[in-house]
């Protein structure tokens, strides 16, 4: 699928949360996707669906209770799930970095600017701090940080939150990582700063060559800054299209479902239809696909079965029964119809 | 990373009432920490032993053989045997009859005292809390001048007043625990204050001893009762410290303090006179603090970790 | 940062004002006559006369606070009954005495409490934390004159190691220095512990963990700082428990400080010494509460994550 070349390749990922003594969520539940060598994936889900946690597995960053069960994480044929934490702690902020949600919290608010970038360098460069503050102050011009050599010395408290996301940035970056895993880094900031953001991330990306992994809810996003997207529903990828092929002809009916929900600009839009029911709690999983109580085709083939993620012709995977020859529905069923 | 924010669970199948649910997910978060179960059920066993004890000299001849009282000059500094279990003390006193029946007095100043300081500092709290202003300012500086006196140095200057007694340590230590709930509760009623059905409820007529009483006071609740069985054990210790200093319980009270304070000039040869009380005073505070600790973590999750 | 301690100064003189009342109505909420009671029952009338026209007795309430009031604030607070020396010349030394006492403890229990807190924090669940806990509870729920009694009788009586009594050589102050400070050592290690928990769960670790920073440098680098910063709240409290639980080790150790100095002083009805004590430990208390306060709110300024 996609390019022969990539720089990630994730299959069967299963990441599960054990709580209140070997109780178990399965939080994602079977995600496979690829990422092209500097090309931009999109993970989209509403909260819940397991793209954050996919993103901390791929760092192996997931804390107790929680714990990587099985699958592969292929970073350039080395997979990472068998990888000692020490060896994991030389491709954390050099090889694959990750900025977050929260610029506001995700900084050390006790030390500086400058020190924590620093702190990269140090890692993964071995740089002493007098080499290091050079690179530092190019850096955060690099991100758009105005008057560098004076914001290098201030406390995260003293700045925006646009600011802070790019010095998160700036800080992700540091040892010029082959691919940076963006985990909603947009949605706790103003919408003008958003698209500045956003923009500055595909302009890095050009510049330094990088891949991206672009984690969303927002399909807005997704079309403005990613080549393949991944969709999410409750840990699973139920979807896996290149952007333009999704957006002109969605197959999953969840995918359908979010692009109707979408105020749309290139057509003539008479409402926005809202996906019916609410996502199913991770303790009372539907035993068959886990979309089919809200999926308006679904047979009982759907509900008591869960679908495998199937290869469909040019490098599209899709979860869904409809797509396969056991379907037992309407065989004419349209599920998207512009 | 929590598991919460990704897990936006749906309620479902039968509702319950909200207050049923919570009291239901109190006692299910609750029972699950057995340590605290241990330390409820420690209390709730001496509460009965000390009660029965006390009150029906049938058990208490079973449980404790020995009057706590009877000075037996023959016996005197015997260490633990299977007729004395905790020794005898320098006047020849059963130190486990004198400990059992000492119960009462340690157990009441605790309950009695936390309560006369729950009966003071609650309204305080509420009422600063919830009219705010220059009744807050009032009530809160006096509470300031209380709190300015660290630990047991209230206790002491009232004491000093009122002159040593069990009474009058029951006294100090109600008063030494006003600052505390008055506090705490001005706390949760300013934070319930702010909640937005109050102005709802207000709106639509309800008067101010209404809304406290059926709506702050609930809310408030649970911050007194964590506090209360907290202090409970602290006032303990302070009553204990009093009478060990000598400013409390007068002899022959068997009270635990006293009983220690008697000890200490015998610890060269009969270090157990010391040993058994201050062991019992340990055994009923730590229960205490244990089952607050449970409490707490059980009727508000979010502080525990 | 100046108006903040310019109004918390402001703030301190109704608490000052309502501590000295307080203190001084002692004397007067004394159910009898005061000068009475000075001077023991059988007293003849002319000592009480003598005492009341000392002190001034026979004066307006009001006009008593007052002198009261002048004669505090120059640190003079009148003749100990007992001695007829002036109080604060008694005092002047064993202030000292429990000073150290308090301040040795306190360092004890930071020292320890904060070790045993982040050890507790970083090995969550593990047999080396509830065990800690474990301790900790303990060390909250005993009678510190307890714990000194026992540590006298092992470490003194039995073993020999250190003498029973007094205070001044480095020997003398192992023992009283653990009993004071072993409740103040629980209390901060659970609250270290559960501040490092709370850290350790902010997104700043995430981010830093994700940086590849190695799990020793994230808890002594990152989180430790942070947390740290509320156990600062805790020790102006702890100092003034400490205070006052020097009473009751001193008693328990014949240490010749001020706890000691106040119980004696109760129990023979000295009132311008319990009064004299009374209020140095109290305004001691409150201007350790205003440092740590102001000091919190410094340290606090840098982390206001609002900004």
């Amino acid at each position: 699928m996609g390019s022969e070349n990539n720089i990630l390749r994730v299959n069967n990922l299963q990441t599960s949360f054990f709580i209140d003594g070997g109780h178990e969520i399965k939080a994602v539940d079977g995600v496979t996707f690829d990422v092209p060598e500097g090309k931009t994936l999109g993970i989209v889900g509403e909260s819940g669906s397991g793209k954050s946690i996919t993103a901390l597995s791929i760092l192996k960053l997931i804390d107790s209770p929680g714990k990587i069960k099985g699958g592969e994480i292929n970073l350039k044929g080395e997979n990472l799930v068998d990888k000692t934490e020490k060896a994991m702690r030389k491709i954390r902020g050099n090889t694959i970095s990750m900025i977050f949600q929260e610029p506001m919290t995700s900084l050390n608010p006790t030390y500086t600017v400058g020190q924590q970038i620093r702190e990269s360098y140090k890692i993964h460069q071995g740089l002493g701090k007098r080499e290091s503050t050079e690179k530092v102050i190019e850096m955060l011009k690099l991100v758009g940080i105005p008057s560098p050599e004076k914001r290098i010395n201030q406390y995260p408290f003293e700045l925006s939150g646009g600011m802070r996301q790019r010095v998160m940035i700036a800080m992700a970056l540091a040892c010029n990582p082959e691919l940076l895993i963006a985990d909603e880094p947009t949605t706790a900031l103003d919408v003008t700063i958003q698209a500045q953001i956003l923009e500055l991330i595909k302009e890095l990306q050009d510049e330094l060559g990088m891949s991206v992994i672009m984690i969303t809810h927002d399909l807005g996003v997704v079309a403005e800054t990613c080549d393949f997207v991944a969709v999410m529903y409750c840990g699973k990828v139920v979807e896996y299209a290149e952007v333009k092929t999704l957006f002109k002809n969605p197959r999953h009916p969840y995918t359908v479902g979010l692009l109707k929900s979408l105020p749309r600009s290139d057509i003539d839009q008479l409402e926005l239809i809202p996906i019916k029911g609410t996502v199913p709690s991770p303790d009372n999983m539907p035993e068959g696909c886990s979309f089919a109580p809200r999926c308006p085709f679904a047979t009982e083939l759907c509900h008591d079965h869960l679908p495998d993620l199937l290869e469909i012709g040019d490098g599209e995977q899709i979860r869904c029964w409809i797509y396969t020859d056991d379907w037992d529905g309407d065989p004419e069923v349209k599920v998207y119809e512009p | 990373m929590s598991l919460h924010a990704e897990s936006t669970a749906v309620p479902r199948e039968k509702v319950e009432s909200p207050r049923v649910k919570s009291i239901k997910d109190f006692f299910r978060r609750f029972t699950k920490n057995k340590p605290a179960v241990i330390g409820f059920f420690v209390i709730l066993f001496l509460v009965f032993l000390a009660i029965t004890v006390s009150s029906f000299s049938r058990f208490d001849i079973i449980i404790t053989p020995h009057d706590p009282s009877t000075v037996n000059l023959v016996d005197r500094f015997q260490g633990p045997s299977s007729e004395y279990w905790f020794g005898t003390d320098h006047m020849g006193r059963d130190i486990f009859s004198r400990i059992v029946h000492g119960m009462i007095l340690t157990l009441g100043i605790g309950f009695v005292s936390v309560i006369m300081g729950g009966i003071i500092g609650v309204p305080l709290g509420i009422i600063a809390g919830f009219y705010g202003g220059k009744i807050d300012a009032i009530i809160m500086r006096f509470v300031d001048v209380l709190l300015a006196f660290p630990g047991i140095l209230l206790a002491l200057a009232i004491v000093s007043i009122l002159g040593g007694s069990l009474i009058n340590v029951t006294i100090a230590v109600a008063i030494y625990s006003v600052p505390g709930f008055a506090r705490i509760v001005r706390g949760s009623t300013l934070a319930t204050k702010k909640l937005e059905y109050i102005d709802a409820i207000r709106a639509l007529g309800a008067t101010d001893t209404r809304i406290i009483f059926l709506h702050v006071l609930p809310n408030v609740l649970s911050p007194i009762i964590v506090n209360a069985t907290l202090y409970i054990a602290t006032a303990i210790l302070t009553a204990a410290g009093l009478s060990f200093l000598g400013l409390g319980a007068q002899p022959p009270a068997p009270e635990w303090g006293a009983m220690l304070n008697d000890g200490r000039n015998h610890l060269r040869d009969a270090g157990h006179i010391a040993f058994f009380p201050g062991l019992a005073i340990l055994v009923v505070v730590l229960a205490f603090n244990i089952f607050g600790d449970g409490l707490r973590d059980a009727l508000d999750p979010k502080m525990k970790n | 940062m100046l108006t903040y301690i310019l109004r918390r100064l402001i703030q301190l003189i109704p608490v000052l004002f309502g501590v000295t009342l307080f203190v001084f109505l002692l004397m007067h909420l004394t159910p009898g006559n005061p000068a009475q009671l000075m001077a023991g029952e059988q007293a003849p009338q002319e000592v009480i006369d003598r005492i009341e026209n000392r002190l001034g007795l026979n004066d307006p309430l009001p006009v008593q606070y007052v002198r009261f009031l002048g004669n505090v604030v120059q640190l003079d607070f009148g003749t100990s009954m007992r001695s007829n020396l002036p109080v604060m010349d008694e005092i002047r030394y064993k202030f000292f005495v429990t000073i150290e006492l308090a301040i040795y403890s306190t360092l004890l229990s930071v020292f320890i409490g904060i070790i045993a807190g982040i050890v507790s924090a970083v090995r969550q669940y593990t047999f080396s934390d509830i065990a800690i806990m474990f301790v900790a509870l303990f060390g909250l729920s005993m009678p510190n004159f307890w714990l000194g009694l026992m540590l006298m009788q092992w470490f003194s009586i039995n073993l020999g190691w250190f003498p029973p009594t007094g205070w001044g050589s480095a020997s003398q102050v192992v023992l009283p220095v653990i009993t004071l400070g072993t409740a103040g050592a629980a209390v901060i290690a659970r609250m270290t512990r559960s501040s490092m928990l709370e850290v350790i769960s902010q997104d700043y670790i995430r981010t830093a963990r994700a940086k590849g920073v190695r799990e020793r440098v994230i808890i002594y680098r990152h989180a430790l700082k942070n947390a740290l910063i509320p156990v600062v709240t805790v020790l102006g409290l702890q100092f003034g428990t400490l205070l006052s639980g020097t009473v009751l080790t001193e008693q328990v150790f014949a240490i010749n400080g001020m706890g000691r100095y106040v119980i004696d002083s109760i129990m023979a009805r000295d009132f311008p010494a319990v009064q004299a004590s009374i209020i140095i430990i109290s305004v001691m208390f409150v201007f350790v509460n205003l440092i740590v306060d102001i000091s919190y709110r410094f340290l606090n300024k840098r982390i206001d994550l609002n900004g």
